[in-house]
């Protein structure tokens, strides 16, 4: 494929020629199709493909109405799209139709965009490898042995491989950075109530947010720009003002503060580990200072995770019942008993990684269990919110590797959960402390698999992350390297 | 062994009330009672996927009016939880509700029981939402779900175990009912599940401070229903005990045909709800200025407006209490004593025929339309003689049925008095002269024939003829041989 090819454009670019009527939306949405038919079938980033709706949206499409005018993105099949199946990428949703438009979908059409359903992912999000999806696993277009990393693989994969100009996605622990280092691309999540979550999905609802994943800075922010501000409909969104944030990208870094956390280098890849030293130093050319900060608590951050997020879940999860959407299995034609029906749809319909979470979930809610887990979880959670607003009231990102190692291999850690659960170290605290963070490319792996650095900035603070993350990558070619 | 009159009954009621914002708690459906299943429902309150609540900030204000009315203490914080249960008619398969932090603690009302007042401690006040109505089908073997009704907004009141007769209990009901109808927030209906009332009584040794063992009695869909399913369950708990059998813990439904209670479930087991802070609503400060701001704006409640009607009316506690159990007739009595009557007959009419009418058509005081100068013109109308008792009722109940003045009754129907003498003249003599026989009987000495007499000129007046009169004129006539011939 070519430079010029409409698909591998960015946001800024596409929206460029699309002014200019160098291209047209149905030129991009064709590109864009071959471009699926000839990949999907090897990276199955699409849960489906429908080339008669995209073609109509291209055709309805104005070229120049809305900051998002003509230009297709894609939306993880966790986002609710008037219409459209939306599944999560389980059995138990399937056939579902969302009567509604979430509200960011709803923000993205007044801007004009055209959307493509659905991208694939790990099973109501619960995974960090797009292994746990009813569609199969997505592959990781730099490496088709190599999982795309989750839960919003298919999101990052289609961004990486031109299959879509950007994608939407949701982050409850990592889903957006972590596949967003691994397919070398940039993702966002942002703070927590920066973007409203009416018509996500809900995972764990405190600490789940949608945000964009990006061939670069400028479309993250471009991104962002659209799809945030408060909304009526999501009453933990919040009352914050929306900057233009790629106004903001231009500022200068000179004098911004990094902080530095003191990391155990055990459990992180030699190659990552270097990566992360040589962007210090690019940070340090680039007129930043370096602080160490001290995370004392982010070792706890796993466990506090997986209580918090997994109580969260089996009460969000329970309405799965079969009762009035989505798979029903009654069984015994129809005379088994109320009590049957509700375990056989559940037992059947939902995947292995969902029955394990829900039952963690249900666990740590039981009596006499809340205090020593939930309660504990709590806790812990403020310690860590702490944590970041001492370290950051002392600099002004923090940057972390996004994950510890690149791309891990399909299968892998797929029987591992401990291990899979390990993947989203650097990543879950920000989702616990409701911090925006930022993905962004900061090298390859010998084998040639990406890596990414992470930012963190206070509370919606993502104007500083957003320039801090412009700022490198214009002093690197990370972003510009393309899969093959 | 403990003879039954020994055991104190111990007794809390739990009420269920629906308030009657126009939208429901968490969206902005219609919460208009009869529409045809699951009309009134969206993506929120039918727990999509994605979906997310937004309290509706009446219903909160509301909660904090009933909760200022119980006396109670606001919390600081408004929080709500996920209470977990699988049933089909919760769409979530959890409520929101409100579980260690509710809305309001520490209230409590006070009720004149049998001319002693009796405090009952009010535990806690919270806001939850509804869950739908499940319909069974019989001939289908299958089941359906209306969830009109889930998301509707509920407050929860729940007292102490401070009652200590059923008719306390009745009592407490019953001015519940009226300070909820002063507030405006509910319409308190049972039949439509508006208000809805469980409650749960256990029996000790009179003297004694431990509790016995408790039993939940549901399924009460009258006040009525809750005394008497008290008073039955009271008299089979102290049977049993007397007999040195142990109670049960568990929840009884109210026969309401055969008036008794039957068990439905053992409580051995509890149900663990997994109750955790709602993650989808932030929690809010409720301000001491919002809490106030409430407060000013509480109208007179039940038990103030009784004290005042027997100072500024002169009424007996009695009167005064009937009249104020009804904001509507409460109402009825300030506004026509206002257009100029007496007090006294007002009351009357409207502890008597006004309340009566009401029973009789099963109908909320609220629903009768009556302007109260028409109260006014009524009493007025037999002050001066222009309608006897008997005729002044009918009026009543014709001026009620068809929501018109009393001289247009009056005027329509012919039922003026005949204070005439001319009138009255002709009619007398129109009598005596057809009964020549009760003329005698009276010179006789028979005075019952004069009642005779009057009772054929009524008949004949059609019971227009001021009675007083004609009768004092028959009277005059017999004795005094004035009989003329007829002409």
């Amino acid at each position: 494929m070519s430079a010029t090819s409409p698909a591998s454009l960015t946001i800024h670019e596409l929206r460029t020629r699309l002014a200019s009527r160098a291209v047209s939306p149905q030129e991009v949405v064709d590109d864009l199709l071959a471009r699926m038919e000839r990949l999907n079938p090897r990276l199955n980033v699409y849960a489906a493909i429908d080339p008669d709706r995209l073609r109509q949206q291209a055709k309805a499409a104005s070229p120049i109405r809305g900051r998002l005018a003509g230009v297709p993105i894609t939306v993880k099949d966790n986002i609710c799209i008037d219409g459209e199946l939306t599944t999560c990428a389980s059995k138990i949703l399937a056939g579902f139709r969302a009567p509604y438009d979430a509200t960011v979908i709803h923000r993205l059409r007044r801007e004009g965009a055209i959307l493509i359903p659905r991208a694939n992912m790990d099973e109501f999000a619960f995974g960090s490898s797009t292994e746990n999806s009813t569609y199969g696993p997505t592959r990781n277009p730099w490496d088709l042995d190599c999982v795309p990393g989750g839960s919003s693989g298919g999101s990052a994969a289609a961004v990486a491989a031109d299959v879509a100009i950007a994608a939407l996605g949701s982050d409850t622990g990592g889903s957006i950075r972590q596949p967003a280092a691994f397919c070398g691309i940039v993702g966002l999540k942002p703070t927590y109530g920066r973007v409203s979550r009416y018509g996500l999905v809900a995972f764990a609802s405190s600490l789940d947010q949608i945000g964009p994943l990006t061939k670069d800075v400028t479309d993250c922010a471009w991104l962002l720009s659209v799809i945030a501000g408060q909304d009526p409909n999501d009453s933990t969104s919040a009352p914050v003002d929306v900057p233009d944030y790629v106004a903001g990208l231009q500022q200068p870094v000179k004098g911004i503060r990094i902080g530095l956390p003191e990391l155990s280098v055990e459990g992180i890849d030699p190659e990552v580990h270097r990566a992360i030293q040589d962007a210090i130093t690019v940070f340090q050319r680039l007129g930043c200072s370096t602080v160490p900060v001290t995370l004392p608590n982010i070792g706890s951050a796993v466990a506090t995770y997986y209580i918090i997020a997994t109580a969260e879940a089996s009460s969000n999860l329970a309405r799965y019942d079969g009762v009035r959407y989505g798979r029903r299995v009654s069984g015994d034609n129809g005379q088994g008993t109320l009590l049957d029906m509700y375990e056989r749809t559940r037992d059947q319909g939902f995947g292995a990684e969902a029955q394990r979470r829900i039952l963690l979930g249900t666990y740590v809610l039981s009596h006499g269990y809340y205090d020593a887990y939930y309660l504990k979880g709590m806790k812990v959670r403020t310690l860590i919110k702490r944590d970041f607003d001492d370290a950051l009231a002392r600099c002004d990102v923090v940057l972390l590797p996004t994950a510890p190692s690149p791309a891990f291999r399909l299968g892998e850690k797929i029987d591992d959960p401990l291990q899979m659960y390990l993947s989203d170290v650097f990543t879950i605290s920000a989702n616990l402390a409701g911090v925006p963070a930022l993905s962004v490319p900061c090298g390859f792996s010998s084998q040639g698999r990406p890596i990414g650095l992470q930012l963190l900035a206070a509370p919606f603070r993502e104007e500083v992350l957003l320039r801090v993350g412009y700022a490198y990558e214009q002093a690197t070619e990370w972003h510009r390297q393309q899969p093959e | 062994m403990t003879s039954v009159m020994s055991y104190e009954p111990v007794i809390g009621l739990e009420v269920h009330l629906q308030l009657k914002t126009t939208t429901k708690l968490f969206c902005g459906c219609s919460t208009k009672f009869g529409a045809p299943p699951n009309g009134q429902t969206c993506p929120v309150c039918l727990g999509l996927p994605g979906v997310l609540p937004v309290l509706n900030a009446r219903a909160f204000d509301w909660g904090i009016r009933v909760a200022l009315a119980f006396n109670c203490q606001l919390a600081s914080v408004m929080k709500f939880d996920r209470k977990q249960y699988f049933y089909p008619d919760l769409p979530k398969n959890y409520q929101i509700s409100q579980y260690d932090q509710p809305l309001a603690q520490h209230g409590h009302l006070e009720v004149v029981v049998e001319g002693q007042t009796t405090r009952t401690r009010i535990r806690r006040i919270h806001l939850e939402e509804d869950a739908g109505k499940l319909l069974h089908d019989a001939s289908q073997h299958e089941s359906f779900v209306d969830f009109n009704r889930a998301g509707v907004p509920l407050l929860e009141i729940v007292t102490e175990p401070d009652l200590r007769s059923a008719e306390t209990a009745y009592q407490y009901l019953i001015e519940l009912k009226s300070i909820i109808e002063y507030l405006d927030v509910s319409t308190c209906n049972m039949e439509e599940g508006s208000l809805r009332c469980d409650t749960n009584i256990s029996l000790r040794s009179q003297g004694t401070e431990t509790l016995g063992v408790k039993v939940e009695v549901k399924n009460l869909n009258s006040f009525r229903a809750v005394k008497l399913a008290l008073e039955h369950e009271q008299h089979r708990q102290a049977t049993a005990l007397a007999r040195g059998e142990r109670i049960a813990q568990e929840t009884r439904l109210w026969d309401a045909r055969a008036l008794r209670t039957e068990s439905m479930r053992s409580k051995e087991e509890a149900a663990d709800y997994r109750y955790f802070p709602e993650p989808d609503l932030v929690p809010f400060m409720i301000t001491p200025e919002q809490v106030e701001q409430v407060r000013g704006q509480l109208p007179e409640l039940p038990a103030q407006r009784r004290a005042r009607f027997q100072q500024q009316y002169q009424l007996c506690a009695y009167d005064a209490n009937v009249l104020t159990q009804s904001r509507a007739l409460a109402h009825l009595f300030e506004e026509a004593v206002r257009a100029g009557t007496p007090a006294k007959p007002v009351a009357n009419w409207l502890m008597g025929e006004f309340l009566a009418y009401v029973k009789d058509k099963s109908l909320e005081p609220a629903a009768v339309k009556l302007d109260p100068v028409w109260l006014k013109d009524l009493v007025e109308l037999v002050q001066r003689g222009r309608l006897s008792g008997p005729m002044a009722k009918t009026v009543f109940t014709q001026m009620l049925d068809r929501g018109v003045p009393p001289q247009q009754v009056v005027g329509e129907r012919g039922l003026e008095q005949i204070s005439d003498p001319a009138h009255l003249e002709r009619l007398a003599d129109e009598v005596l002269q057809a009964n020549q026989k009760s003329i005698e009987d009276y010179r006789r000495g028979k005075t019952s024939a004069l009642l005779h007499l009057m009772g054929q000129a009524m008949r004949l007046s059609k019971g227009t003829a001021n009675p007083q009169q004609l009768s004092a004129l028959l009277k005059r006539k017999l004795e005094q041989g004035q009989v003329n011939a007829p002409q």
